[in-house]
């Protein structure tokens, strides 16, 4: 199942003894088991990688075809994606910081519903969880349409809106920031929601109860024991949600719930690739992507303090 | 309890009527207890006969299925835990493991706004010899060092009713009287009220003003620690303070100031003052350390109760006194504490012996001796299927 996936990657909330000395020990078994990793990610991650990066670099052919590249060091890629493309980087990671924000406040109540809340109701903690990872049954692309048709000019919710003034007669849903940010926030809740339960889930609530018992208000155990003792399943839950918003493609698409001024990084590769056949830029912006998405992380988990616990 | 300032002296505690039933299982059974201000008073049981239950009842983290607590006379019954004058030495610690040590002990000195809590939690540290660990992890102490900082945590807030639930059970004998003694100091200096939850019962005898003895969650017997040795109530307190020779028997004769009991052809006798019951079959005993052992057949002394002949079954040797098992046919195992006077036991095994004590150091219980189980676990799948769905109610009634 998914989340007992999730729950073995996550990280474990009760600070475990790091320094196993039997683990640290290097062994020849411990090789051995690693090598198909280390083959598969050679292969299909250091290879294309590099690829990728060399690609970045190449300039067009003189006197070629459109599409038609050569190997050199044109660092100049770089500077022509940020000066072109510069508002859709913005927009990617602003979009991006969204969703993970509106996605984390709708799933740290449910998660901790489910997850502490509901502990005496077993059945009704698996009928929740169920129900969490149960849009993954229905293809991604599927229910980003069925969004689209929600609200579309014709669709009950934006007439009813209109007749109800709260939205002006003009106005539109989709193609707007708000619908992208919708979509992204939607189909990443479950990315939240799975590694904040696993998390709760193994909270103890007699820390909760000390708390109480040292004057804390409801409020303030909340702020001082459950918000760091969950700190874990937080950031595991947040870059699980911010690294593939700030790269999605479909939410943002014309085709689905975004237009023109919604364009984020992933549709500007996506147009280079595919369209623009300009496979350096589109190669350029993915570098791009991924490492202000390191540094981010990087910062993100230094910041929060749980390095040892990832 | 106002922010920004101590307890300036304990606060008395009464519990009326409370009972907590968990579904299929009743924990505590109409318990009243009242508890003076400023003492100290230590609640004395086997394992789960409901002794946490009750000081997390008293802390607010659990909720009485009847039944109304006053604290300082005011009824906290419906208050929240944080809201009560009161802190908890947890039985599990609990130590804010995401907190160095220090943190943790200010914890709560912080929630109430208390002036320099760094200064103070320091100091509480230092009573509990770990202020050179302050800044570690919890996970970092050992189980004993854990259970002083959750001393500490508790301590340090000066709380009008202290509660602590075994907080001395994982420290070595050294440690744990070093500790009891500034417990003591503590309680005094201050005239804070503790509720000490133990099951050593040399640390409720040398500690406590009062013991209430708890078993299967009632309070079986409540009283000074010599009043309760001296003249147990019940079979229960007879055998868990200190041990106990028992015997049951009809009363054959009563006068004035003393009940006669047949003990399977012995006539004993136990003054008046001190037997509960005095007619019909009755339960009475002696402790071991107040019996004389002799070698041959006493004689009669009106003063003095004698049993015998009996057969010297176990000899062994502790020190200062000597522990000797008497079997006397129809009667039964009598257990005898001798001081060592002299060189070597009064008697092998094997010998011939007879035993004696003074009749003002007999007493009587309040047993039935045809004793049942006072009550059962209803534990029947209907009964705690009911009481899951009635809680279930309340619960969502609540939300
Ligand atoms: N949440 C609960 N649900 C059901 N039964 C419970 C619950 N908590 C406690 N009990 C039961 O209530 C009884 C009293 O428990 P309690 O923890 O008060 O015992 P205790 O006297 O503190 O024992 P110990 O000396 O071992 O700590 C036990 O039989 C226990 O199984
Ligand atoms: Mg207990």
């Amino acid at each position: 199942m998914a989340f007992a996936v999730l729950a073995s990657t996550a990280p474990s909330t009760t600070s475990a003894p790091s320094s196993d000395p039997v683990a640290r020990r290097r062994s020849p078994v411990a090789l051995f088991l690693l090598l198909p990793g280390i083959l598969y990610l050679v292969l299909f991650f250091l290879t294309p990688l590099v690829s990728l990066l060399l690609t970045s670099f190449q300039a067009p052919r003189e006197f070629g075809d459109i599409g038609q590249y050569d190997y050199a060091f044109r660092w100049q890629n770089y500077v022509e994606v940020v000066t072109t493309y510069w508002p859709h980087i913005v927009r990617s990671f602003s979009y991006a910081l969204a969703a993970t924000f509106f996605a984390l406040l709708i799933s740290y109540p449910l998660a901790y519903f489910i997850g502490v809340k509901a502990r005496r109701w077993p059945l009704l903690q698996s009928l929740m969880l169920v129900l969490v990872i149960a849009p993954f049954f229905i293809s991604f692309l599927l229910r980003t349409l069925a969004w689209k048709q929600l609200f579309s000019d014709e669709s009950y919710v934006v007439q009813s809106l209109k007749a109800l003034s709260l939205l002006a007669p003009e106005a539109h849903v989709t193609g707007t920031a708000f619908s992208v940010i919708f979509g992204l926030t939607y189909n990443f809740i479950p990315f939240m929601t799975l590694p904040l339960y696993t998390t709760l889930e193994r909270l103890d609530v007699r820390y909760l109860e000390a708390g109480n018992d040292l004057y804390a208000s409801p409020f303030q155990v909340f702020r001082k024991v459950t918000i760091p003792l969950s700190m874990p399943g937080i950031v595991a839950g947040t870059l699980l949600t911010f690294i593939p918003a700030a790269g999605d493609y479909i939410n943002a698409s014309r085709d689905f719930l975004g237009g023109t001024g919604t364009q984020m990084m992933g549709n500007v590769i996506e147009a280079n690739f595919l369209v623009l056949q300009n496979f350096p830029a589109a190669a350029a912006l993915s570098i791009l992507l991924m490492t202000v998405i390191l540094v981010i992380v990087g910062i993100y988990i230094k910041r929060s303090g749980t390095e040892e616990l990832l | 309890m106002g922010d920004g300032a101590f307890a300036d002296r304990g606060a008395d505690l009464q519990l009326v009527g409370i009972e907590k039933r968990f579904p299929g299982f009743t924990a505590i059974e109409n318990l009243n207890l009242t508890i003076p201000a400023g003492s100290f008073f230590a609640l004395l049981g086997p394992s789960g006969c409901g002794k946490t239950t009750t000081l997390r009842l008293v802390a607010g983290l659990e909720e009485p299925t009847n039944g109304r607590i006053l604290i300082g006379g005011a009824d906290v019954t419906n208050q929240k835990s944080f809201q009560r004058p009161v802190n908890t030495v947890f039985q599990s610690y609990a130590l804010f493991p995401h907190m160095t040590v220090l943190e943790n002990v200010a914890f709560g000195l912080r929630r109430r706004k208390i002036e320099g809590p760094v200064a103070k939690a320091h100091e509480a540290l230092l009573l509990v010899e770990l202020d050179h660990l302050a800044h570690r992890k919890p996970q970092q102490l050992s189980g004993g060092q854990q259970q002083r900082v959750a001393l500490a945590r508790a301590i340090v807030n000066r709380p009008a009713l202290l509660l602590l639930d075994e907080p001395l059970g994982a420290l070595d004998l050294k440690l744990r009287r070093q500790m009891q003694l500034e417990l003591k100091t503590i309680q005094e200096e201050v005239g804070l009220t503790f509720l000490h939850v133990t099951h050593d019962q040399e640390e409720a005898m040398t500690m406590a003003d009062t013991i209430a003895v708890m078993n299967k969650g009632r309070i079986e017997q409540m009283g000074e620690p010599q009043q309760l040795y001296e003249l147990p109530k019940t079979a229960f307190v007879a055998n868990f303070l200190g041990q106990s020779n028992l015997f049951t028997g009809p009363v054959v004769s009563t006068t004035s100031t003393a009940i006669a009991v047949d003990v399977s052809g012995q006539k004993i006798v136990v003054p008046l003052g001190r037997a509960h019951r005095v007619s019909g079959e009755v339960t009475i005993g002696v402790r071991p350390e107040k019996l004389t052992l002799h070698v041959d057949a006493p004689a009669h002394d009106s003063g003095r109760n004698a049993m015998g002949p009996g057969k010297v079954i176990d000899v062994s040797f502790s020190g200062v006194s000597t522990q000797y098992l008497v079997a006397v046919p129809s009667v039964g195992t009598l257990v005898v504490f001798a001081q060592n006077m002299a060189f070597g036991p009064a008697a092998h095994v094997g010998a011939e012996v007879w035993l004696s004590w003074n009749v003002d150091h007999g007493f009587g219980l309040d047993d039935d001796p045809a004793d049942t189980p006072r009550f059962e676990a209803d534990l029947d799948t209907k009964t705690i299927a009911q009481q899951r769905r009635s809680s279930l109610i309340t619960e969502l009634e609540e939300a």
